[in-house]
């Protein structure tokens, strides 16, 4: 039998506080793998923010690709053109131009679409986790009946339904759509079943109940007290949910249901790419895909760094 | 503790009617299956009289009705393309997935506790950075693409692998098929299970490598250690066991990541399972394929769900205490 | 694999003769599934290619495409054109062991214009069969029609007494709400038996050792997998485990040549593909302009017309494999010599569409599928930038054939202002194009034009179609086709673009004849031990 301690139960540091008390920039000083991987992810950032400026060419404008130029290979090999740095794709378009126009939209869907999901996810988490009952079997069986549709079920839906109220409506305008919201929906039982798992363990602590039983509205106690103490397992989350975002993207293109060629995301220009593997045209599906990966991957060491950095039990 | 298994079970049937709407309506929005039923000189009265035996010229709530009936009663109707009953169909590929499903899972597990424990234990040391890194470009490419760099690699280039389909299979009962029985058979599976489970041994890696960390800093295991009991005891013996509490619950819901990205991977590999048979149905609106295999995947999840459910409340007591209370 | 399975069961026995037997099994791989084994149900290329295998028609087509006689001997025409009279072929019997008669004929003329045929328009539904003798039959028809059996090598001839021992007498529709014993078996007279039949999965073909012609290949057992993927499909020839698959995309053409163990054989095919304009609505569905439909103005499809640089498409997109093509009908089955396409000219474009009051262009919806026909996606996508270039800007609506042939098909209600669009003659002849693609949508009740999406029409290409129909003297007749292609040409009706090339990836153990209609008959092919 353990005895409750009389003084006031301690609250663990908020995340914030966690953050700027944990040293962070030392510990990012530490690791060199974290410091390349966060100079990549600004690089890449950077590019996909400002490429309508440090792209050579618009590769979504129909009107300056030419399809003469299609499937040249890059610049320092035999047939390339010093025009078109890593080439072109089928189309004509300049492959450099296209992974930086490519890299926004991947990044657009990405982050919005897991930025949807984490809102509905922790939110949903928290009320199920701290309320209980009958909120919580309700929003952990709508859970369940999510987990059983895919992202690719999902979009397909979406896709079905936007078609079904917009008669006609054109991939093109509404595929950004489709993909955020797929995304969104798909991913956010991870979020809301994480926050829900430590959200019961949570509110049972001393530092809860206090606040409880000082008559904090439970809103509030969810969003200062519980959410700081909940939300660290989020963010790896979030780090792998933004690269499966983009990868999921890409597999819905390969699919038919993702980005229309036209206006082609990193995901759709692998897919284009994948129907010249065989054909010695390497670099469509090369270049890209090595993009992604660095992406995907640095991103990856961050939200590992981030999280080991963030533990404090870790350090 | 048997009403809280009952309610549960109330609650997945509930879960159950919810998908089966879900599934019904948004499929009515995908497209209309009269049209690939059809060709493009088929005269209009025939097709008005098609709408009428498959009775899509009803009220939603009638189509609706029908099919939960006929679906209690394990009647999924007949598939649009193959005019075959879509139970006979899906009980036909089952095995195809299953197996596959089965490998991979087992593929993750093996390799991705081992690999988990080891970065956990020896986080400092070049493997674990390398089993890291490594895990990460297997989980940066696209599993189509990863796929079909495989078949490129080991079935044109050295020519070591298929690149499609089951191999030789041999007939087990009624309706179970296995490729489990012929060197064929188990030729075929180590491509499409690579493939499908590479991403999550990568996650269960790195969920078994942050649980054991976690709980390696614990009292729990400090006091272990003060105990003096031998290192391999404490890591094997209590962080791992307590490690695999929310690998339960992860390889669970896993299971339904598996089956999703088998579509994909049976696309890849042309492997005969029910994701292919689910793509294609999309592809041609092949309604009742659709639905059947929805309901299909739900009732898998439920009753998973509800396992891990019920294993969460006898592994995990304060939990048990929780659910005692509600 | 049950063939490999029978040789170790007969290992201990007759190792050898397996082995032996092994060389002479060929493996075929499609893009497409075999759905059903019911040769009525749908009428689609490869589908009808893998039925004539167990399945003949009356009359065949050969490697050349020419009508040559199959389980008819031969056949007349009264000098009315009224009656044809058909003799059988003696001594032909069904995989079951019964004998072909001329009840088989006339039921199987009744069931393929039954409800639930996808082949209706095999046979005209006035035309009355008549049994002469057992081996004789007559056709009597109320109008003459000299493409009477120009489809009837796709019009497989079914046992009656199966079929009626089987409850298959109906055929299978394809939305046939219970299973039906002939999509799952079939009994025909053709050079290869059902094996073993899995829908989707695979389908084993066994020579029939009782077939009546001796045939040309040497293949005992046929393997058919459908295959999906390209890269799969590619691949699967290369490492070896197929001997014969269809289509290879036109990239990997090169890829497969190279690899030493397979070729490809090329062949223009007689599809031939074209972009198409609403000309009926009075304001398109998907464009800026209002009030108005620029496409009824001629002007205006000859600028779009112009502004495509097919030969541009021809060497980037298609790689050299499609003939440009100046008619809506393949050269093949129409001399073209006659006609040039509109010369590639952006500045006539531009001028064009300026004159017809649309100096800054236009924006524009346009629908394209994307898994149908020979890169047809580029192809849209090629069309998109040309037309980026004359001012028109098109937002490109490129989908899965199944969901674009909902959209803009009869039964979606056309809903299209600018599409791309494959047609292949089933008739090999050009009143189906006359008909089908360029006849008036306006008449009720009549079929005319119903795959003219856009509804092109002019009345007096109609009434000389009508006449084309009935003439049967082939100099007069080939002249009022070629006048009606004129007037259709003249008018910018459509655009016609190629026809495209057939890629099949063979090993280079087979040798196997390759027919222009895209059919992969196997009985043409000879495998080396």
């Amino acid at each position: 039998m353990s005895v409750q301690p009389a003084s006031s139960p301690k609250q663990p540091p908020s995340l914030w506080a966690r953050i700027l008390d944990s040293d962070i920039l030392a510990s990012f000083l530490r690791s060199k793998v974290t410091m390349v991987a966060a100079v990549i992810v600004l690089v890449l950032f950077i590019g996909a923010a400002f490429s309508p400026w440090i792209a050579p060419t618009n590769p979504f404008d129909p009107a300056t690709v030419f399809l003469a130029d299609a499937n040249i290979p890059p610049a320092w090999q035999d047939g390339g053109d010093p025009k078109f740095i890593l080439g072109t794709d089928d189309q004509g378009r300049d492959l450099y131009s296209a992974i930086l126009y490519g890299l926004r939209v991947s990044l657009i869907v990405g982050l919005l679409g897991v930025a949807l999901a984490a809102t509905i996810g922790i939110t949903l988490g928290l009320l199920a986790g701290y309320l209980g009952g009958r909120v919580d079997s309700l929003i952990m069986r709508i859970a369940d009946v999510q987990l059983t549709f895919p992202a690719i079920l999902i979009a397909l839906l979406i896709d079905g339904v936007v078609r079904g109220i917009f008669k006609g409506a054109n991939r093109e305008d509404t595929a950004l759509y489709v993909l955020v919201i797929s995304i969104g929906l798909s991913f956010w039982v991870q979020y809301a079943r994480t926050i829900r798992g430590s959200t019961l363990v949570e509110r049972n602590k001393d530092y809860v109940q206090a606040a409880r039983l000082v008559g904090l509205p439970a809103p509030l106690i969810m969003l200062r007290h519980v959410l700081p103490n909940v939300i660290g397992p989020v963010l790896v989350i979030l780090t792998i949910n933004l690269a499966l975002a983009v990868i999921t993207e890409a597999t819905l293109s390969f699919l038919g249901v993702g980005l229309p060629p036209t206006q082609p995301s990193l995901g759709t220009l692998i897919s284009i790419g994948n129907r010249y593997l065989f054909s010695g045209d390497w670099w469509i599906v090369t270049f890209p895909g090595v993009t992604l990966a660095i992406l995907v991957l640095a991103v990856n060491l961050l939200g590992d760094w981030l999280r080991d950095a963030l533990n404090p039990r870790l350090r | 503790m048997l009403a809280f298994v009952l309610r549960r079970l109330f609650q997945s049937l509930m879960v159950m009617l919810a998908v089966a709407l879900i599934a019904f309506t948004m499929f009515r929005f995908v497209g209309d299956p009269v049209n690939q039923m059809v060709g493009v000189d088929t005269p209009q009265e025939q097709v008005a009289q098609l709408r009428q035996t498959l009775g899509l010229d009803e009220p939603v709530v009638v189509q609706f009705a029908r099919y939960i009936y006929n679906a209690a009663r394990l009647e999924f109707g007949v598939s649009y393309q193959f005019r075959l009953p879509v139970i006979s169909l899906l009980g036909e590929r089952a095995p195809a997935t299953l197996e596959l499903a089965f490998m991979s899972a087992l593929f993750s597990l093996l390799v991705g506790i081992p690999m988990g424990v080891y970065t956990a234990l020896r986080r400092d040391s070049w493997l674990a950075k390398i089993f890291q890194t490594v895990s990460l470009v297997g989980i940066s490419l696209p599993t189509f693409l990863i796929g079909i760099l495989l078949i490129y690699l080991f079935s044109v280039t050295l020519g070591w692998l298929p690149s499609f389909g089951r191999g030789e299979v041999v007939k087990i009962g009624n309706w179970w098929t296995t490729g489990l029985l012929t060197g064929s058979g188990w030729k075929a599976l180590i491509l499409p299970s690579i493939t499908l489970g590479l991403f999550q041994m990568t996650l269960i890696m790195r969920l078994v490598r942050a649980e054991m960390l976690e709980v390696l800093r614990t009292d729990y295991i400090k006091f272990a250690r003060a105990r003096g009991l031998r290192t391999r005891a404490i890591h094997f013996g209590h962080a791992l066991k307590n490690t695999l509490v929310p690998v339960i619950t992860i390889a669970g819901l896993q299971l339904g990541s598996i089956i999703a990205f088998a579509i994909i991977t049976e696309t890849v590999f042309q492997w005969p399972g029910m994701g292919l048979l689910f793509l294609k149905a999309v592809q041609q609106v092949d309604i009742p394929i659709m639905a059947a295999y929805l309901m299909l995947i739900s009732f898998l999840f439920v009753s998973i769900n509800l396992i891990v459910d019920l294993l969460y409340a006898l592994v995990d007591p304060r939990l048990r205490a929780t659910i005692g209370a509600h | 694999m049950s063939f490999k399975t029978h040789c170790l069961a007969a290992v201990a026995a007759l190792a050898l003769m397996c082995g032996a037997a092994q060389a002479q099994t060929l493996r075929y791989a499609n893009q497409g599934e075999l759905k059903s084994l019911d040769p009525y149900t749908v009428n689609e290329t490869t589908t009808n290619a893998h039925l004539g295998h167990p399945y003949e028609g009356l009359t065949a087509r050969g490697k050349d495409l020419k009508i040559e006689p199959a389980l008819a001997e031969k056949w007349e025409i009264s000098p009315d054109g009224l009656k044809w009279r058909f003799t059988l072929r003696k001594g032909v019997k069904f995989h079951d062991g019964s004998d072909f008669t001329a009840d088989d004929v006339l039921f199987s003329a009744e069931r393929v214009r039954a409800t639930g045929s996808n082949f209706t328009t095999r046979i005209p539904t006035s035309a009355k069969f008549v049994k002469v003798d057992d081996h004789t039959v007559d056709v009597v028809l109320t109008a003459p029609n000299p493409i009477l059996n120009a489809q009837w090598d796709t019009w497989y001839i079914m046992s009656k007494k199966w079929a009626e021992a089987n409850n298959a007498v109906a055929p299978t529709p394809a939305a046939a709400t219970t299973p039906s014993h002939a999509s799952l078996n079939a009994n025909g007279t053709g050079p290869y038996k059902i094996e073993s039949h899995q829908p989707g999965v695979k389908t084993v073909f066994k020579f029939n050792e009782n077939y009546w012609k001796k045939i040309e290949g040497n293949i005992k057992e046929i393997i058919f997998t459908p295959i999906s993927s390209d890269a799969t499909r590619v691949a699967a020839l290369l490492s070896g485990e197929v001997d014969v698959i269809e289509p290879v995309p036109i990239q990997d053409i090169q890829r497969v040549n190279a690899a030493g163990n397979a070729q490809v054989l090329t062949g223009p095919e007689l599809r031939t593909i074209f972009l198409g304009f609403d000309q009926t609505r009075d304001e398109l569905l998907e464009s800026s302009v209002k009030g108005k439909n620029p496409f009824k103005d001629v002007k205006v499809r000859q600028a779009f017309y112009q502004a495509i640089d097919i030969e541009t498409i021809k060497s980037r997109v298609m790689r050299g494999l499609a003939t440009p093509s100046p008619l809506m009908i393949a050269p093949e089955l129409f001399p073209t010599a006659g006609f040039t396409r509109a010369k590639f000219d952006a500045e006539a474009s531009k001028k064009l569409l300026a004159e017809a009051g649309y100096p800054n262009g236009f924006e524009l919806g346009m629908d394209c599928p994307n898994d149908r026909y020979v890169n047809d996606g580029q192809i849209c996508q090629a069309v998109v930038g040309m037309l980026a270039r004359i001012g028109v800007k098109v937002s490109l609506n490129a989908q899965p054939k199944a969901q674009y042939f909902a959209k803009v098909l009869k039964p979606g209600g056309y809903k299209t202002s600018f599409y791309l669009l494959g047609w292949t003659p089933g008739t090999f002849d050009s009143h189906n194009v006359l008909y089908d693609i360029l006849g008036c949508r306006d008449v009720a009740g009549s079929s005319r034009g119903e795959s003219n999406l856009g509804n092109y029409c002019n009345k007096k290409v109609d009434e000389l179609t009508d006449k084309i129909l009935v003439e049967s003297d082939t100099a007069k007749r080939n002249a009022m086709i070629g006048e009606a292609y004129k007037m259709t040409v003249d008018e910018f009706s459509y655009i016609p673009l190629h026809q495209q090339a057939l890629a099949w990836g063979v090993s280079k153990k087979v040798k196997l004849a390759q027919r222009a209609d895209n059919s992969v008959l196997l009985y043409y092919a000879t495998k080396e031990q």
